[in-house]
């Protein structure tokens, strides 16, 4: 497995001379995320790899950066998987897109923008998979904070009120002072959710 | 939408939403079709509605705790998801299976695989109009698997049978004596069910040269499993990564020819009559052993003491719908730092709506029921 991840590294930096490749945990790390399409295209193409086929995109945080990792494989040459890995900041992270050379990147990049906000510029239809519309929050963020779906927010009361639902004073007073507080209603973590 | 847009005479195009509560979308899918008439011009899935972040519920669990949930994502063969699952943790722990229990887990897959592509005909022809007479034949076999399932593992569906280094339970003589029943009379069964079916009139015409998918087109869109097959691609991960066993029984790959409905119809067959074939080697070789190996055998008791050192994996197989993949994450406590999965029920969309343009809206139905997928794990 090493040998054949330094393969592809040796193959790139003869092709590309001046890129910044790494190999980390039988993956190329591409240290600049920009370099992605240029490097898709010639792993695609080129004979000596052909990986016609991309089996999964997904995305992981790492808390001080997000990654999104590609798994290749061959199905006419019947390698793989060759995996490579790109990383982008937490905030206002930008990838391009793979749709362009991969149908099957449409779907999965729409799941990875939905749960982590990574945006893959060039994406012909960037919208949530999963979530609705509206929601707030890329819930597999290790910061994602649940709300709590038990006690009302103000915004919650209006939508009510506008859909001609009577709410109780005492959940309007609660979402009122809440909204006063400029804190939102969320819920409860174990306290060590994490144990070694 | 910008067809619609484009074309604003009136009556001249129709924007329908098919489902999510439609009995033929095998669950709670939707579908935005533009009509032109009869024919389809555009077709936008959309997802969600059984959504429960299964990857965020993995990360807040211990690694043997996953096992139970990856039942329902795909509750059709639950014993295939939990056949991914372990082989992926097992890489990342670098824990071995004994020989007995691998052969129970090729045992118990396979048993899967023909309930699963008994029932995802048997659907596929409710959604041509047959309503109910086939399907009643194929669930008829599949009781009596799903009775071997009960007996073996406690559930009739939600098998959570497999464990780390081995499975939960030995076979006993009973079950394999019931199993070997089944494998004898299976195929008289599949050839009742394609003497009814296979060279039905009504039926070639409603699937042949629909829904077709050119094998480059399949390639390019991740598409696996027997939808890939029926197209000619010759890509089964039982014969490519050799997991498993299944290297050391002798079966066949069935491949289409022009990869439309009925291709995938007949693999779906083809493949069954192979499962079989697999079945009859593995309870022939089976040997006597441990059905777990003694090193995890305590982890039944005390999940938490599983921690993986700090790595990744990646691990797939070939489930009855395509390939079933799960990338494992570990920072060394017994809970996932990240758990995805690859899952073919999601991906094979992906070609949907380059399948069904201009197509009739009455197709529509049996090309989704030919990629066959199950919303458990569409959506996760």
């Amino acid at each position: 497995m090493p040998l054949m991840i330094n393969s592809l590294k040796d193959a790139l930096e003869k092709k590309f001379p001046g890129i910044k490749l790494r190999v980390l945990r039988d993956s190329v790390l591409l240290e600049d995320p920009q370099d992605l399409t240029r490097i898709t295209q010639y792993i695609k193409e080129s004979p000596d790899f052909r990986l016609d086929y991309l089996s999964s995109i997904t995305a992981s945080d790492f808390l001080d950066y997000l990654e999104t990792i590609y798994h290749f494989y061959s199905i006419e040459k019947k390698s793989g998987p060759w995996i490579l890995r790109v990383r982008v900041p937490r905030k206002n992270a930008h990838v391009p897109s793979l749709v362009s050379l991969y149908q099957s990147a449409e779907l999965q990049e729409r799941e990875a923008y939905d749960l982590f906000g990574i945006v893959y510029d060039g994406h012909p239809d960037l919208r949530r998979l999963f979530l609705w519309e509206g929601f707030e929050g890329h819930p597999l963020l290790k910061d994602y904070e649940q709300e709590d779906t038990n006690t009302l927010e103000s915004r919650d009361v209006e939508w009510l009120k506008a859909h001609g639902v009577k709410v109780p004073e005492t959940m309007e007073k609660n979402a009122a002072e809440l909204k006063a507080s400029g804190k939102r209603a969320l819920a409860e973590k174990p306290a060590e959710p994490r144990q070694a | 939408m910008a067809l619609l847009n484009e074309i604003k005479k009136d009556g001249e195009i129709l924007e329908i939403n098919f489902g999510p509560q439609h009995p033929s979308t095998h669950g709670v899918f939707r579908m935005r079709v533009l009509l032109e008439g009869e024919t389809v011009r555009e077709l936008k899935p959309v997802m969600g509605y059984l959504h429960r972040n299964q990857e965020q519920i993995a990360e807040n669990t211990t690694y043997a705790g996953i096992i139970g949930f990856t039942d329902r994502m795909d509750y059709i063969n639950a014993l295939s998801n939990n056949f991914s699952y372990c082989l992926t943790a097992e890489k990342l722990a670098s824990v071995e299976v004994p020989e007995r229990a691998a052969y129970i887990r090729v045992i118990m897959a396979e048993l899967a695989r023909l309930v699963n592509h008994a029932t995802a005909v048997g659907f596929l022809l409710n959604d041509l109009g047959s309503f109910f007479t086939p399907l009643l034949y194929a669930l008829r076999e599949r009781e009596r698997i799903l009775d071997v399932f009960e007996a073996v593992t406690g559930s009739r569906m939600m098998c959570n049978y497999f464990r780390f280094g081995g499975v939960k339970r030995d076979l006993d003589e009973n079950s394999l004596t019931a199993i070997k029943t089944i494998v004898r009379k299976f195929p008289r069964f599949l050839d009742e069910f394609e003497a009814l079916l296979t060279s039905n009139e009504i039926l070639c015409m409603r699937c042949q040269n629909v829904g077709v998918l050119p094998a480059d087109l399949a390639i390019n869109a991740g598409i696996t499993g027997p939808t890939l097959r029926a197209s000619g691609v010759n890509y089964d991960i039982r014969k490519i990564d050799r997991y498993g066993l299944y290297d050391r029984f002798d079966f066949k790959v069935p491949l289409g020819k022009k990869g439309d409905v009925y291709d995938r119809y007949y693999v779906r067959i083809l493949e069954m009559r192979e499962s079989v074939k697999i079945l009859e080697q593995a309870l022939q070789a089976i040997p006597a052993g441990d059905f777990i190996h003694p090193k995890t055998a305590p982890l039944l008791r005390n999940p938490r003491n599983f921690k993986p050192p700090a790595g990744e994996a990646y691990g797939r197989t070939e489930s009855p719908k395509g390939e079933l993949g799960f990338y494992l994450v570990s920072d060394g406590t017994p809970q996932p730092w990240r758990c995805h999965v690859r899952a073919p029920s999601l991906i094979n969309l992906s070609a949907l709506e380059t399948m069904c343009l201009g197509q009739k809206i009455a197709d529509i139905m049996i090309i989704l029921g030919s990629i066959d997928i199950v919303l458990g794990e569409t959506d996760r």
